[in-house]
């Protein structure tokens, strides 16, 4: 599986200097604090759960309790360097708003997702008929929170539809990771458990 | 109370430049009673202020010498507590219009020789702030680190964060609202009508009649007492059990428990305050609408603004209830502000903000501390 590490440190390696940053499900702030001490950002949090927004304010960073379906409207037009919403989209009631949020709210958005294209997942439910469990998507189709799941290129296509100009994305699975400068191939579909995209509008 | 024989041992200080007030008149002698706690460093960027409620006084961390009881805060303020005297220089000071030193209806009305009564000017909480803002300049003081306060203390920090956003670094107003809600402003004016019902309250004259409104004075504090608690927490201390006896005594002695501690905190406030101060303070508060003062929405008074917040609130709080500080936060999140929001879990109604709650502390803690190292202290 996929390092949650790893997750974090591509993500930081995609944010600029300085910038001002809003990550969306910020959950214990494990991000915004590798943010702030490697890329010095102003951050701001927003978390479902309150009971991680304290946590992330008692370590000194800023977040507010919110839900990212409703409560990105909030947010003024361009007011965030990037929005990052990362493992989440997949999660969300409307993933296709919030893409337009995103973008609308921030001058760049990161987004990461787990693959439904990935290879095990396929292969879990050609042999077996049932829905695929993984080592990212370990939960059973009645208590999964992932109810927007989608494949690297369902969510290629979705940024297409909404002209939604993707710079970079990285491909990982255990094994490796892979930079393309704009969308992946079709090969990064079926080999990666994740990616991550960086968009703009 | 403000008499120079009876002058509570604390700092004072005293402006003799008039002080306007939000009403069109003003204050022509002011002074300010307050207390600090730990040492104003060399650039003078450790400085931060505690604005208290409506029935707090500028005894945050130190023995009250009226009550001879630990100051209202000392479980948040003091050496190696979140708000750390070791690092920080603290000040707190007794509001415009209250009856611990600073300028109120009991002074004396340089232009009659007499306490002002009734004849003191209606304040508000901007007003307040004012005269917090003359304090700090004559601590020469630029910049404060934080301004801090719960419940009024709350609306004090959103007016100077409103008023005087390049005075101040942060602000972490508590269990507060942006203006009194047709809720608020009712329990103030059962208290108000107690204390002018009461005969002994003279039409406000009661210094020079030589009484004291106590009765009025200390139903309103049970009134108000009642609003700082909550079902669960009334039920959880006193539930039905009776005071002292076995069985109901089909009569209107202080048969329950909680009869005889509203009877005890009515009794007891009456030592430490004054009616026509609790009148003008609470006065003070049903006029807050800060939309209404600045003539903006909430977003555009903050917009723009380089102030980090901190806004909490607690769920048993029906007085000032998560929904209402929620509200700034929405706000100042649609302004671009850099706000933090914590909802505390707690079934101690609004009182919550003064008690143990591990979890606030920890929010406080971290957040301060984030604004100190920001500000290189």
């Amino acid at each position: 599986m996929v390092n949650n590490r790893t997750d974090l440190e591509l993500i930081t390696s995609l944010v600029d200097k300085e910038a001002r940053i809003l990550d969306v499900g910020c959950g214990n702030g494990e991000l915004l604090k590798s943010l702030k001490n490697k890329k010095n950002v102003k951050g701001q949090g927003l978390e479902l759960k309150q009971e991680r927004v304290n946590k992330c304010v008692a370590k000194g960073l800023s977040a507010i309790q919110g839900n990212a379906d409703s409560d990105l409207s909030l947010y003024p037009d361009q007011s965030f360097d990037c929005v990052i919403l990362s493992q989440t989209i997949q999660a969300t009631n409307n993933p296709k708003n919030i893409l337009i949020e995103l973008i609308r709210i921030g001058k760049k958005a990161i987004i990461s997702i787990p693959n439904f294209g990935y290879w095990k997942v396929r292969l879990g439910f050609a042999t077996h008929g049932k829905m695929p469990i993984t080592e990212k998507l370990s939960n059973n189709w009645y208590d999964t929170p992932n109810i927007h799941l989608c494949s690297i290129l369902d969510f290629v296509d979705l940024c297409r539809e909404l002209n939604i100009k993707i710079e970079k994305t990285i491909v990982l699975n255990s094994n490796n990771t892979k930079s393309f400068n704009g969308a992946p191939n079709s090969w990064s579909n079926f080999f990666g458990e994740e990616a991550i995209f960086l968009i703009k509008n | 109370m403000n008499s120079d024989q009876n002058k509570l041992p604390c700092s004072y200080f005293t402006d003799n430049k008039p002080l306007l007030l939000e009403n069109g008149t003003s204050i022509d002698e002011l002074t300010v009673a307050y207390e600090s706690y730990g040492k104003l460093n060399k650039d003078k960027s450790n400085a931060i202020i505690i604005c208290h409620a409506l029935s707090g006084d500028q005894f945050v961390a130190s023995k009250n010498p009226l009550t001879d009881k630990d100051g209202w805060w000392a479980r948040m303020v003091g050496s190696g507590k979140p708000i750390d005297t070791d690092k920080y220089f603290v000040i707190c000071a007794n509001v415009l219009g209250g009856c611990l030193g600073s300028t109120g209806p009991t002074s004396i009305n340089p232009k009659t020789g007499e306490e002002y009564g009734l004849n003191f000017p209606v304040i508000t909480i901007s007003d307040m702030v004012n005269a917090q803002l003359r304090l700090i300049q004559y601590l020469e003081i630029e910049k404060l680190l934080s301004v801090i306060g719960g419940s009024m203390g709350g609306m004090q920090v959103l007016e100077w964060a409103a008023s005087y956003p390049d005075k101040i670094l942060s602000a972490i107003p508590i269990a507060t609202s942006s203006r009194h809600t047709a809720q608020n402003i009712a329990f103030h004016e059962l208290g108000r009508q107690a204390i002018m019902a009461d005969p002994d309250w003279h039409g406000g004259n009661y210094i020079k009649a030589g009484s004291n409104p106590t009765k009025g004075l200390s139903i309103a504090r049970m009134t108000a007492h009642v609003t700082y608690l909550s079902e669960a927490s009334l039920t959880k201390k006193f539930g039905r059990r009776l005071q002292d006896k076995e069985e109901i005594s089909f009569g209107f002695d202080a048969d329950f428990q909680i009869e005889s501690y509203l009877r005890h905190q009515g009794l007891t406030f009456v030592d430490r305050f004054d009616a026509n101060s609790y009148l003008y303070i609470t006065r003070a508060m049903d006029y807050f609408d800060l939309e209404k003062t600045h003539k903006k929405s909430l977003t555009e008074i903050y917009s723009k603004t380089n102030i980090k917040f901190l806004i909490t609130s607690f769920t048993g709080d029906w007085l000032y209830p998560p929904s209402e500080n929620l509200m700034i936060v929405r706000a100042l999140s649609a302004g671009g502000a850099d706000v933090s929001f914590v909802n505390i879990n707690s079934d101690k109604g609004h009182d919550a903000f003064l008690l143990e709650e591990p979890e606030f502390d920890d929010a406080m803690r971290g957040f301060i501390n984030s604004v100190s190292l920001e500000a290189n202290i």
